[in-house]
């Protein structure tokens, strides 16, 4: 008799728990997208509806917002150098960051812990704030109010995580592979571009995707070391006050455009990218 | 190459680029903040603390971290052991849960804007509930409760995300023969959380803890989109004092004392949820 009790109570608990799982999930679902699904409806509304009350839960696909940003003196440009900048961070933080990365999972070497250590020190530090007396510095050497100067403090922010990764990336293609090669003739170099360049390049991009995005998104350093060559977010927080609500919510659309496609890129990577860099 | 030298010259570019825009610009802001022309002098340090702005933006900055920093990890606890047992739709849950991560606190701030702002989306909901009549004018003075709270939701609605990949990554790493040998002798699923999960998951949280107390202390662009004025944080005035006021010596301080709290928190952390010695998995 209790048997049959308890076997009907139970299906029917774990029944509820697992709606109740399932709820939960589509609850915090809905609480990443809604939200950007209204700054969605109001790009794609024209300047009257945006401004209106009450607002439409739906969008009219009206160009207006968009057609206006883009008329908006000076918000072109900023996109550019934006782009530029960013394009530029990737490109260095590749390029310097990868052959330490390369390093740190190839060599034991005396100087190695405090390498690391100097690489999670510049982690655990308000990297932006530097940049105020690196303007100072730029001034002196003609790299202020350059795109080249951001980039170079984007980069500094970059590089702990472009070495962090590769790091990771080249400790997960074993060694052997590139024994293999030596001992078929290649030297370390063709060793290195023939296997193990391909083996990482998807990986290697999927980190110089993510330097992109460390610049595409940085305010601070970026309203501090531009004047006339704004980026976009600088731009965007130059003209918070004055801009109309319309301009704002077409800027952070674009703004957050990158971000969907970035996270879709290399959501593969994503969680092997920390597992290995928390160590 | 010498295989002795190679690695040198590989870590080269990196220690040299760190030397010249990390180690050098703090030396300089050091030495800006500690002076203001002849000599060294407390005067910048004493300029910015005894401004009566300076005790509510330190307030407000702490409060915020204190706020939002234990929901993000709470939630991002939830998250990751919710998506861990997961079988089907793992992936896609995974990615929705991590756009945040690509969208920058300015983007944050202007997509919170569009839920608090006047004749924004909490507003047409109120009114189309019946609430109201006439939109609340919820970003101004009048309501400094619920400009807290919108600048709260944006950080965490933007932020979770970033613990959420650290602790998934992290749990990830945890062996699975715990779980089961846990559950051959009777572990409840709480019980399994708060003896295996947690403690295995130690140096991931002090990752994931670390960066968000850094970050949650250098908050500025959301509060700059949301708030404005009405909510003074240490970032947003040491911006003021470089534009607004063109005192680079006070603004040198001000980071310095964000850097103070941020290395005493970071060592605090550190501390506390230090692994013990050859207790690795």
């Amino acid at each position: 008799m209790t048997d049959a009790t308890a076997d009907a109570v139970a299906p029917d608990t774990r029944a509820t728990g697992r709606y109740l799982y399932i709820a939960s999930i589509a609850l915090l679902c809905a609480w990443v997208i809604v939200p950007i699904y209204f700054l969605l409806i109001n790009t794609l509304s024209s300047p009257e509806t945006v401004n209106s009350f009450p607002k439409p839960f739906w969008p009219e696909f009206d160009l207006g917002s968009l057609t206006f940003f883009a008329g908006f003196a000076g918000m072109l440009t900023a996109l550019k150098n934006s782009v530029i900048v960013a394009a530029m961070t990737m490109v260095m933080s590749i390029v310097i960051g990868a052959p330490a990365g390369y390093a740190l999972s190839r060599f034991e070497f005396p100087g190695k812990g405090l390498f690391r250590l100097l690489i999670l020190l510049t982690r655990a530090f308000p990297l932006p704030l530097l940049a105020l007396p690196l303007a100072v510095m730029f001034i002196q050497t003609g790299l202020d109010d350059t795109a080249f100067g951001l980039a170079l403090v984007h980069t500094t922010l970059a590089i702990p995580f472009a070495v962090l990764i590769t790091f990771s990336l080249f400790s997960g293609i074993p060694l052997e592979l590139e024994e293999a090669a030596w001992t078929l003739g290649c030297t370390r170099l063709t060793a290195f571009t023939k296997v193990v360049l391909p083996l990482i390049l998807p990986g290697i991009t999927a980190s110089a995707i993510f330097a992109f995005v460390i610049s595409w998104n940085e305010v601070f350093a970026a309203a501090v070391l531009t004047i006339e060559n704004r980026t976009l977010t600088a731009f965007l927080l130059q003209n918070l006050d004055t801009s109309p609500l319309h301009l704002k919510f077409a800027g952070g659309f674009i703004l957050v455009v990158p971000a969907l496609i970035f996270i879709f890129a290399v959501r593969k990577y994503l969680f092997a990218m920390w597992g290995i860099a928390n160590r | 190459m010498n295989a002795r030298i190679l690695p040198y010259v590989l870590i080269l570019p990196v220690t040299l680029f760190l030397c010249l825009f990390f180690l050098y610009p703090f030396v300089l802001v050091s030495k800006q903040a500690f002076s203001t022309g002849a000599g060294f002098t407390l005067d910048n340090f004493r300029e910015v603390v005894s401004y009566w702005k300076f005790p509510i933006s330190m307030q407000n900055t702490l409060l915020l971290a204190a706020a939002v920093v234990p929901v993000q990890l709470a939630l991002a606890l939830l998250m990751a052991t919710m998506v861990n047992k997961m079988q089907k739709g793992r992936d896609i849950v995974l990615y929705i849960w991590t756009i945040p991560l690509g969208i920058s606190d300015l983007a944050a701030g202007i997509i919170w804007l569009a839920i608090f702002e006047q004749s924004g989306f909490l507003n047409s909901m109120m009114n189309g509930l019946g609430v109201v009549d006439q939109p609340v004018n919820f970003l101004s003075y009048q309501h400094p409760g619920i400009v807290f709270l919108a600048i709260a939701l944006a950080e965490i609605w933007r932020a979770t995300a970033i613990m959420l990949v650290i602790l998934v990554a992290g749990i990830g790493l945890i062996p699975k023969e715990y779980y089961e040998a846990a559950e051959v002798f009777g572990a409840s699923p709480w019980k399994r959380f708060t003896r295996i999960t947690l403690p295995m998951l130690r140096p991931s949280l002090q990752t994931a803890l670390v960066l968000r107390v850094i970050l949650a202390f250098e908050i500025f662009a959301v509060v700059a989109a949301l708030g404005g004025t009405l909510f003074p944080v240490l970032m947003g005035e040491t911006y003021a004092y470089q534009f607004d006021l063109l005192d680079s010596g006070a603004a040198a301080a001000m980071a310095l004392i964000i850097l103070g709290i941020s290395i005493a928190f970071t060592l605090v952390i550190l501390r506390v949820l230090r692994v013990p010695k050859g207790a690795t998995i």
